[in-house]
């Protein structure tokens, strides 16, 4: 398994780039991906403190407000978070449903499809979204375009972040920070077919355990995911916090930067070039020597009238 | 103000309005320029014009705001000239003959033509539309305290009205540059007599009653000078 290159020669994907972007090695590169099974996880936020850690973030520390989550929302120096939730099943049973919320690295980022600085988002042969923050505007798109509202701007720097599943570590062949971190095993790391394998070694043990519900939570509205859940009920991702059941990117998002664009850029050009095609062909508007005619003789007329006047008055 | 030599007879436009009309021209032409790059990835390197990319997002919202505050001005001093009447529905009927250049066939205009008028209503709608999504998507003021959904309909109604507005604004320039006179009208503010009787006669009609009239009092009561009116 191989990570992406720190030259930039692996880039399958590039915000606001119409023209390929450098991908020469890319080849055999395996694709990764993160498997978070909630049903393993005892909510002791190793990973939280694993990520900030490893990607020297200091979040400010924060008040308790009765709720395990801690802190309460994704932030700038906080790129993943637990989700506590609650939930009574139809025997009357309560179950603790914890969720690690991070980017899902999406196979059809939302993100990378907002964004308008050129190479500001990338997405590495290994399908590992990257912000890459030097490139960074701070306009929020990517905020607009992603449909699980993962990135957060920065109040001291303006810039977008959000969790890189490590692509640092990734680069040299480890894996992500939370994934070393994880004291039960809930979080793995390898790739792609490995882990959808695993995924359903563990679904399948759920279900013989009378979890019937079971599944891989892995969208299919945005091409599938790079981080991916194993649910207990994968018929209800709603559970875990709202967790989108059918994510895609939003059809507002695609129809502000889909096709639309470039046509209408083309008709902005098309209607100089009309304006000035119609001067060639039509010339001109402009006033006659007629007009000055007309001027002359209602001038005229006018002070004929005003004659007239004064020699009628005594 | 003072009066050049070659500036001929009628005004059209006050100081005011030009200064007014100038100063949204010149903040739309950058807004223009700063959008583009937003726009389409073709735009990028436009960005280079405001101090690089970072730099155009920040300044961008400013300048909208600034353009926003002074075509509120411009709108209200235009606003009763602007008014479609019966006879403008007929002129655009003709748009044919008026891009033919084919003037008397045309039913007379007042002081501004149907065309003029559109290019009123469509900007004030679109500005208006322009200021209030731009608010809405305006990192880091607004931005993040406004619901996701709302963000993605103001992203994508700002590039499409932008759209609508950049296609009236060059309509609106090239008129400008095809109709000889106008844009020395509104850099100077005046127009000759026979230019207001070619494209506007029903305002030079108007504008020849009040010059009757003030020559009328000023007949009434002469100077004391002594000095013919002229």
């Amino acid at each position: 398994m191989r990570g992406s290159q720190v030259n930039q020669q692996d880039i399958i994907a590039r915000s606001a780039t119409k023209v390929p972007s450098p991908q020469v090695r890319s080849g055999n590169v395996e694709r990764v991906t993160k498997l978070i099974d909630v049903t393993r996880c005892i909510g002791c936020k190793a990973c939280q403190v694993a990520c900030s850690e490893w990607n020297d973030l200091r979040d400010e520390v924060g008040e308790c407000v009765g709720v395990y989550d801690n802190p309460l929302d994704l932030t700038p120096d906080s790129w993943q978070v637990m989700r506590f939730n609650e939930f009574e099943d139809e025997q009357g049973n309560l179950e603790w449903l914890i969720r690690k919320d991070n980017c899902m690295h999406c196979a059809d980022p939302g993100c990378l499809a907002a964004c308008p600085a050129p190479g500001a988002i990338v997405q590495y042969a290994n399908g590992i979204v990257d912000f890459n923050s030097e490139h960074c505007i701070g306009c929020g798109y990517c905020v607009t375009g992603c449909p699980f509202d993962v990135p957060r701007i920065s109040e001291v720097d303006g810039k977008s972040y959000k969790c890189t599943l490590c692509s640092d570590r990734v680069f040299n062949g480890l894996e992500p920070a939370c994934v070393k971190s994880c004291p039960t095993g809930s979080i793995m790391f390898g790739t792609r077919e490995d882990m959808l394998d695993l995924a359903d070694t563990r679904t399948d043990f759920l279900k013989s355990r009378g979890h019937e519900n079971a599944g891989i939570y892995n969208p299919e509205g945005v091409d599938g995911t790079h981080v991916i859940y194993v649910l207990k009920h994968a018929d209800r991702p709603q559970l875990y916090n709202d967790l989108p059941e059918n994510p895609s990117i939003s059809p507002m998002v695609s129809t502000w930067k889909g096709v639309a664009k470039p046509l209408a850029s083309a008709a902005i050009g098309l209607a100089a070039l009309t304006g000035f095609f119609h001067y060639v062909a039509a010339g001109p508007n402009e006033h006659g020597e007629e007009d000055e005619q007309a001027v002359r003789d209602d001038e005229a007329r006018e002070r004929e009238r005003e004659h007239s006047q004064r020699e009628e008055q005594p | 103000m003072s009066l050049a030599k070659t500036d001929p007879s009628l005004q059209r436009y006050s100081l005011w309005n030009r200064l007014n009309h100038w100063l949204v021209a010149i903040s739309f032409v950058l807004l223009v320029l700063s959008g583009l790059p937003f726009f389409h990835p073709f735009f990028w390197s436009l960005t280079g014009l405001f101090g690089g990319p970072t730099m155009t997002r920040i300044l961008h919202p400013w300048i909208g705001l600034f353009m926003a505050v002074m075509f509120v001005i411009l709108a209200i001093s235009f606003f009763r000239e602007s008014l479609m009447r019966r006879h403008d529905i007929q002129w655009l009927k003709q748009i044919r003959d008026v891009l033919s250049n084919r003037a008397d066939k045309l039913p007379p205009v007042g002081k501004n033509n149907a065309g003029q008028k559109l290019v009123y209503w469509i900007m004030l709608g679109s500005i208006a539309l322009l200021l209030i999504t731009g608010f809405l998507i305006w990192q880091p003021v607004v931005g993040q305290a406004v619901p996701i959904t709302l963000r993605r309909l103001a992203s994508m109604g700002h590039a499409y009205v932008a759209f609508l507005a950049i296609i009236t604004l060059i309509i609106h320039i090239y008129s400008g540059i095809w109709v000889k006179g106008s844009f020395q009208a509104m850099v100077r503010g005046r127009v000759s007599k026979a230019w207001a009787r070619h494209h506007h006669s029903l305002w030079y009609e108007e504008e020849m009653e009040k010059e009757r009239k003030y020559r009328n009092i000023t007949m009434r009561n002469p100077d004391p000078t002594g000095e013919e009116p002229s």
